[in-house]
């Protein structure tokens, strides 16, 4: 190997550190495993923790793809492919079929996951209970004896605010009927995909050193009010590039004076609809 | 055949090897007021943590009638059960709002929080309950959106009252509820806090240095000394004719205007 590193950057110890964390925190779904995590040639923020779990878990044989805001082209997707190109030479990929893994910041694909995939995301702020209790003793315990009431506050300060539940991403959830996970940054419209799903769903977060996961298969459910249910973002229009309704939409300011349009935040899933109208 | 709701036996509690308070026993019954009065550093607040289950005591017990009808020693409960009780059965009024309420969230939510703990999952159910206890504790309905942060002192005091009461508690425990307060906002709290209690049947422990608080709301009194019960009996009876010397120098020093 040319870089002088050892096979995806971290040492073996650090690997097997971290893999004994994964699979507590699969064992557990959604509860927090505290890990000793690593500086990574890498700022904070910038998915450290994403990073960790997916040089863990990396073999040669796999292919990685790597999104962030759903996109495989922007600065921070591209680094960490990079940086495992260089220090692991495996396979990246742009295509979410082809990938065994994908780690994500803000997205989950819009294709459906495969049993032999594994998501891993990034996390900034793994508590979910964080914003109404900082006392980090106190929400562990919180968290043991299920005393989850006060994550309804939030979700009523928000009905009482603005007539509705307007968190629209990083909106909490409980696994497996047990623990209350905050499921990263992803909008709210995602959320249903991580209920169920076929891949396992691995989650870092680096610079609060904490690591939890989603087993295949497993239940998770928005939490919500009995009158003001759990719902998905919509939009008026479909993808102005393919077309598609029922995906992620992001909004872009094409000049200064107001034009706009809205475009699939999934980029390989935007260029296959597209490509697929072109065949047919 | 009634029981006591609370019974302290033989509470002692020493820190570092000082005595904060030592050998307290009371029994309270249920729809009692219990005032526990003394000066500074005698011990009341201590007793008052050490009978919620705060702090531990150092010796002694405290029992507890549950509301199936057993009687436990509160040290014996588990600490998923005590954080229960103190959720729904018990409430905890302090002497500074700012540490009973939730200060980054509406009034509302303050009142709701405790339903939402014991499961309630409709939110119009929670606001028609929340507006409710707001008009009970003479808080106007358009203020159930803005923040404590945006209320007087009185106002804050009342809203903590509320947001203790919601679950129906049996047992409310009150450290110095109107100690900030200036003596109109006092005499008003007091008015409400009289009616509430005696409509809602509660028991009450209010600690307090101020008697005419004492007066005003219990039934009984316990006067406390460097830690230790030196009379007690019924408020009335202990005011009128107080019969340990520092008793007497307590009634007589209040300021008569």
């Amino acid at each position: 190997m040319t870089t002088g590193y050892n096979f995806a950057y971290l040492n073996e110890q650090t690997k097997r550190m971290i893999r004994r964390a994964l699979l507590k925190a699969v064992a557990i779904p959604g509860y927090q495993v505290p890990f000793a995590s690593r500086e990574m040639p890498m700022p904070y923020g910038w998915g450290t923790g994403g990073v960790q779990v997916t040089a863990s878990i990396l073999t040669p044989e796999d292919t990685l793809k790597v999104i962030d805001q759903g996109a495989d082209d922007t600065t921070n997707a591209v680094s960490i492919r990079k940086f495992f190109k260089r220090t692991a030479e495996v396979a990246t990929t742009e295509e979410t079929a082809k990938a065994s893994i994908i780690q994500t910041r803000h997205r989950i694909p819009e294709a459906p996951l495969r049993e032999d995939q594994i998501l891993v995301f990034q996390v900034p702020i793994p508590e979910p209970l964080r914003f109404l209790e900082p006392r980090e003793t106190e929400t562990r315990k919180m968290h043991a004896l299920e005393e989850y009431g006060i994550m309804h506050v939030k979700l009523y300060e928000d009905i009482a605010r603005h007539g509705h539940i307007a968190t629209s991403y990083a909106y909490p959830a409980k696994v497996n009927g047990r623990y209350v996970f905050d499921p990263s940054p992803i909008p709210k419209f995602d959320n249903p995909k991580l209920d169920s799903c076929a891949a396992l769903q691995l989650f870092g977060a680096g610079r609060e050193k904490r690591i939890y996961a989603v087993p295949p298969y497993t239940q998770v459910k928005s939490l919500d009010f009995e009158d003001h249910p759990f719902t998905i973002q919509k939009w008026d229009e479909p993808c102005a590039l393919c077309g598609a309704r029922g995906t992620y939409l992001d909004e872009i300011i094409l000049d200064d004076r107001g034009k706009r349009m809205f475009v699939c935040s999934d980029t390989d899933h935007c260029r296959k609809a597209r490509s697929g109208e072109e065949a047919a | 055949m009634t029981r006591p709701l609370l019974a302290a036996d033989n509470i002692t509690r020493l820190y570092d090897g000082r005595v904060a308070c030592e050998r307290v026993s009371f029994e309270l019954w249920p729809g009692e007021v219990l005032a526990v009065v003394g000066e500074s550093g005698s011990g009341k607040t201590t007793l008052l943590k050490c009978l919620s289950m705060q702090v531990a005591p150092t010796a002694g017990r405290v029992l507890y009638s549950l509301r199936d009808g057993r009687t436990v020693a509160l040290a014996d409960l588990s600490e998923a059960e005590r954080r229960f009780l103190m959720r729904t059965d018990w409430g905890f009024v302090h002497q500074d709002p700012r540490e009973g309420l939730r200060m980054g969230v509406s009034a509302g939510a303050n009142v709701g929080e405790r339903l939402m703990a014991v499961g309630e999952r409709h939110y119009g159910r929670i606001r028609g309950t929340a507006l409710d206890w707001l008009a009970r504790v003479e808080i106007a309905e358009d203020r159930i959106d803005d923040s404590p942060r945006h209320y007087s002192g009185g106002m804050r005091q009342r809203l903590q009252i509320a947001r203790n009461l919601v679950t129906a508690p049996r047992l409310v425990f009150m450290d110095e509820p109107t100690g900030g307060l200036d003596v109109s906002v006092q005499a008003r709290l007091l008015d409400l806090l009289r009616g509430l209690v005696r409509t809602l049947g509660l028991s009450v422990i209010i600690v307090t240095h101020d008697l005419a608080v004492a007066r005003l709301l219990s039934t009984r009194i316990l006067v406390m000394q460097q830690g230790k019960v030196i009379e007690t009996g019924l408020t009335d009876q202990v005011l009128e004719d107080p019969q340990a010397p520092y008793t007497q120098l307590l009634v007589s020093s209040v300021l008569q205007v």
